[in-house]
């Protein structure tokens, strides 16, 4: 049993006639210790797919899916209180900007234990000694006599540090970090990559790391699955998405990387832009964009093909060496 | 639908003026829309005052003292409001009355508005000593009751409809100027502004050009609803005998000259104190509605 | 690699000159200190935000400066542009010191050290059209007619890969990357020697900001400009720099050619940096090497040199004295355990 199960998820925003699709038919699943990589740029619907996922999708999104299932249980179908005693302690999640995730009016110790006052039992002083065990956890010199501090007295790389003592605090069975270090620098990202990494083996989490950047994935991750306006384009292990992409827009993506063309005059740059709410193109969402589209990507949307984990959503994938089958 | 995407700009239901945008979100706003088409109406009857008021507005009627309204026993349909205790047609000093009002706060909302936003920039813009200056003033003005302060200009100045609108004005002043102060600040750090400075931009150009328009929309809903505070005060300062003087027909006045008739003649005074009512409501009203379509925060 | 090599020897046998006298911008030991206030008895702090930092800028070249948060870098590029007046140093354009002429001399040189920023949401007017923000250079510092503006905008729109009728939109219309071409436009109205480009694609989808960094180095070869940019992306870096300085709390620490920073990184800031960049191809990634703890506090700057908290190199010197930048044969190092041998 996968530990996530998601298939046909559906986020539509706005009214009427025609709502925007933000995220469109998205499945993927998770199992226990693995890594999985959500890649895209933005407007992909990356964020907004795991938001639906912790049902913090507010008023005017509507989230539809066919499966969505935590440890077998249907997440859709039960009950407001049951979905919000799963997620914040067996999902949790970490967010892109550790400043303004934490409330600037608590102590770091009133903001962990927070969480553990909810979904877990035991008496202050219990709560006390937890956080300072996951203050140690996560890193952080000298716990005790950070307990007292409030968010404005850390750094960024602190922050995120704290955010994710909070996101572990309940022991999660899935952990699901949304660029969690775009907003840091270089040396301080890598210190926390490495310490989400070091937590995801030592619990046997199932970790989603969802980011733009293509190469921390190409590191970190298992799997990846890339998006594109919505849609998964394409899904696979890691190794064989970076080194051999079958989907057009990945390997557009991985070319336009500066890494890519090394030694070149010019990067291999992908023309034009993720098409938005208004100028959703009619059948392949990426054949205005795409060197290769045919007649028919103009016409039909292609459906995910292919067998097992290596999926794609192209009429033509490429192959190995990385030109369109006929 | 174009499948041009390069350049979402030329696709797409979404390309809008400003104007179009703002439109857009006013009228989602039933009450601001009702505030507008009140004020609409308003402006249309004191432009025309002369030509829809059945009578004029000072001429006294000796044989119709405190006439009720036409529709009570005793009511004269030539008087369709009643008249007051010197036999003057009530709707026609309210028809007259929303000319002056209405040019009241135009003055008021000009002069502070004009007066404030410079004062605001130039304390937000070159901040330090100028800045300290301008606004501990400021804050002595707002640590007085403003009517109290209003009073105390009028009083100096001496009363007259001219006089009492300077006197609100700058009573209005602090308001305008924290306002656009603190606008001033939020966009003095932005990178568009650093940008016009690397291009040689004046302080001047700066000021006015670049900065001014992004601060205008605080500033608008403020002037709307300075816009009713104007009428309110100038009908206090009226009341109390230091507004426009008698014959002139002004709201306030009007309240404040038939107040000893309040036991015997109702109409007197409900008719103007209503007046006065709708349009401040009118336009609080259409500030609201402003807000909303302005503020970016509250946009989603 | 090759290419970058021939591309720098064409331009260097058009000018055989050496680097000194064929630099546009020559900067010496400048210095950017801020005073804060601590509290209403302490004495005020002083913020070393820019610490002595030298360089000098060839013409069609590409300097990068790579630091992270506080490191100076934007600091820099605001002294560079005159938003503010350096605490101390030089900086020469085109051999004149621009500090100590004139303000109408200051003024017309200022024109040819143009910014871009690095987030193109707010560095557009907003409630202006494309074509008066382009203009408004020109209606400052020229007597152009308005026919004449508008051609000149116009023909920049097509420059930087935009159409004709996006001169009458706003700028909330356009995308980020579309955005980031207006501002580079409008950096290059009045035909700028010089552009300083602050983070100008780390806020851009990564195709697009392949497409705007190809403009960029478009643009360079088409109008001769001198690159100053400054980003905290190395491998962005490693394609369009042709010179890197490394930066870190306020002062340089290397200062080397791009092939030789890359290939052969000196300082052991330097290499961490190098090594905490993600690569894609696992053939790229070097050894990882951990750097302890964060970054210093401006305000509260460490004795000795900044770096040797987190160093796993630094000795007794290093927590006392400050290292200056020493040259190399191929690039100019600040740091104590390089000179006396302990690394290589």
């Amino acid at each position: 049993m996968s530990l996530l199960e998601v298939n046909n998820l559906t986020v539509e925003f706005g009214d009427g006639d025609n709502p925007f699709r933000a995220v469109d038919q998205v499945g993927y699943s998770v199992e226990k210790g693995e890594i999985v990589g959500i890649v895209g740029e933005s407007g992909s619907g990356k964020s907004v797919s795991s938001l639906s996922i912790m049902g913090l999708i507010e008023y005017p999104g509507k989230v539809k899916a066919d499966t969505l299932k935590f440890e077998g249980q249907d997440l859709l179908a039960m009950s407001e209180n049951k979905r919000r005693a799963i997620t914040g302690a067996e999902i949790a999640m970490i967010f892109q900007e550790p400043m303004s995730s934490l409330n600037p009016c608590y102590t770091v110790e009133y903001q962990i234990s927070e969480a553990l006052k909810i979904h877990q039992s035991g008496d202050k002083k219990w709560r006390r000694q937890r956080v300072i065990e996951l203050l140690d956890q996560v890193g952080i010199p000298d716990p005790e006599s950070r307990l007292k501090t409030y968010p404005h007295q850390l750094s960024g790389g602190m922050s995120q540090r704290v955010m994710i003592a909070m996101a572990i605090a309940c022991d999660p069975k899935l952990l699901i970090a949304d660029e969690p270090t775009t907003a840091l620098d270089v040396t301080i990202q890598a210190q926390i990559v490495d310490l989400l990494l070091d937590l995801q083996k030592q619990k046997n989490m199932g970790l989603v790391l969802i980011t733009h950047d293509l190469a921390l994935v190409a590191e970190a991750a298992h799997r990846v699955i890339v998006m594109y306006a919505g849609q998964v384009v394409e899904t696979g292990p890691a190794e064989q998405i970076f080194s051999k992409p079958k989907h057009p827009y990945t390997q557009a993506l991985l070319r336009s990387l500066p890494e890519s063309s090394l030694g070149k005059d010019r990067l291999d740059a992908l023309p034009g832009v993720v098409p938005g709410a208004f100028d959703r193109p009619i059948g392949c969402l990426l054949n205005p964009r795409c060197p290769y589209a045919t007649e028919r990507c103009q016409k039909e949307q292609p459906t995910m093909q292919g067998e097992g984990v290596r999926q794609v959503r192209c009429f033509t994938p490429l192959d190995e060496a990385g030109r369109p089958s006929a | 639908m174009s499948e041009q995407t390069t350049s979402p700009a030329t696709t797409g239901p979404q390309v809008q003026t400003p104007l179009q945008e703002f439109w857009g979100y006013f009228s989602q706003n039933t009450g601001a829309v009702i505030g507008l088409v009140f004020i609409i109406c308003i402006l249309i009857v004191a432009i025309f005052a002369s030509v829809i008021a059945p009578h004029s507005p000072i001429e006294q009627y000796r044989d119709a003292l405190l006439l009720p309204p036409a529709w009570l026993d005793g009511g004269n349909s030539a008087y369709l409001l009643g008249t007051d205790d010197v036999g003057r047609d009530i709707l026609s000093r309210l028809i007259h009355g929303a000319q002056l009002s209405l040019f009241i706060g135009v003055l008021v909302v000009t002069l502070s508005l004009g007066l404030g936003v410079i004062l605001g920039l130039t304390a937000g813009f070159f901040r330090g000593a100028v800045e300290t200056v301008i606004m501990r003033a400021v804050d002595i003005m707002l640590a007085m009751p403003s009517l109290l302060l209003a009073i105390a200009i009028v009083a100096i100045l001496g009363p007259s409809i001219f006089n009492a609108a300077m006197a609100i004005a700058i009573v209005s002043l602090p308001h305008y100027v924290r306002l656009t102060r603190a606008s001033t600040i939020a966009e003095l750090n932005k990178d568009y502004v650093i940008s016009s400075r690397v291009a040689g931009a004046s302080s001047l150009r700066l000021m006015f050009i670049t900065i001014l328009p992004n601060c205008t929309a605080p500033l608008i809903v403020q002037a709307t609803l300075g816009f009713s505070n104007a009428i309110l005060d100038m009908a206090a300062l009226g009341f109390l005998g230091l507004g426009a003087q008698p014959p002139t027909p002004e709201w306030g006045s009007m309240l404040a000259d038939a107040l000893q008739f309040v036991q015997r003649a109702w109409w007197v005074v409900t008719f103007p104190g209503l007046v006065i009512l709708l349009t401040v409501l009118a336009f609080n009203l259409m500030g609201d509605g402003l807000r909303d379509a302005l503020d970016p925060k509250l946009k989603q | 690699m090759s290419d970058t090599i021939m591309k720098a020897a064409a331009l260097d046998s058009e000018q055989p000159a050496n680097q000194e006298q064929e630099s546009v911008l020559s900067v010496n030991g400048v210095k950017k200190h801020y005073h804060v206030k601590a509290g209403m008895f302490k004495p005020d702090a002083t913020v070393k935000a820019l610490d002595g930092v030298s360089f000098s800028l060839a013409k069609g070249k590409t300097l990068a400066v790579v630091g992270e948060s506080g490191c100076g870098k934007s600091t820099l590029a605001r002294v560079l542009t005159m938003i503010e007046t350096p605490t101390a140093g030089e900086l020469c354009f085109d051999g004149k010191d621009i500090l100590s002429l004139g303000k109408d001399a200051a003024k017309a040189l200022r024109q040819k050290i143009q910014i871009i920023f690095q987030n193109p949401y707010g560095s557009l007017n907003p409630r202006k059209k494309v074509g008066t923000i382009l203009e408004e250079p020109l209606v400052i510092n020229s007597d152009m007619s308005k026919a004449e503006r508008k051609q000149k905008a116009l023909a920049m729109l097509a420059k930087v890969g935009l159409r004709p009728e996006h001169y009458d939109r706003y700028p909330h219309m356009f995308s980020g990357g579309q955005r980031q071409r207006i501002a580079i436009a409008r950096g290059l109205m009045l035909d700028p020697k010089v552009v300083v480009a602050d983070e100008p694609v780390s806020a851009l989808d990564v195709s697009v900001q392949a497409q705007v960094l190809n403009l960029m180095m478009d643009l360079q070869e088409e109008m001769g400009l001198s690159y100053i940019f400054i980003s905290h992306d190395l491998s962005v870096v490693e394609h369009i720099a042709d010179e890197v300085m490394v930066m870190y709390l306020g002062k340089a620490v290397e200062y080397a050619s791009c092939e030789e920073l890359f290939a052969n990184p000196k300082h052991p800031y330097t290499q961490a940096l190098l090594s905490s960049t993600p690569r894609l191809d696992p053939a790229h990634r070097r050894e990882k090497i951990k750097l302890e703890g964060e970054l210093p506090s401006p305000l509260n700057p460490p004795q000795g040199c900044a770096f040797h908290a987190r160093c796993r190199y630094a000795n007794d010197r290093c927590h006392k004295e400050q290292p200056a930048l020493v040259r190399e044969t191929n690039a100019q190092v600040a740091c104590f355990a390089r000179e006396e041998g302990r690394i290589a």
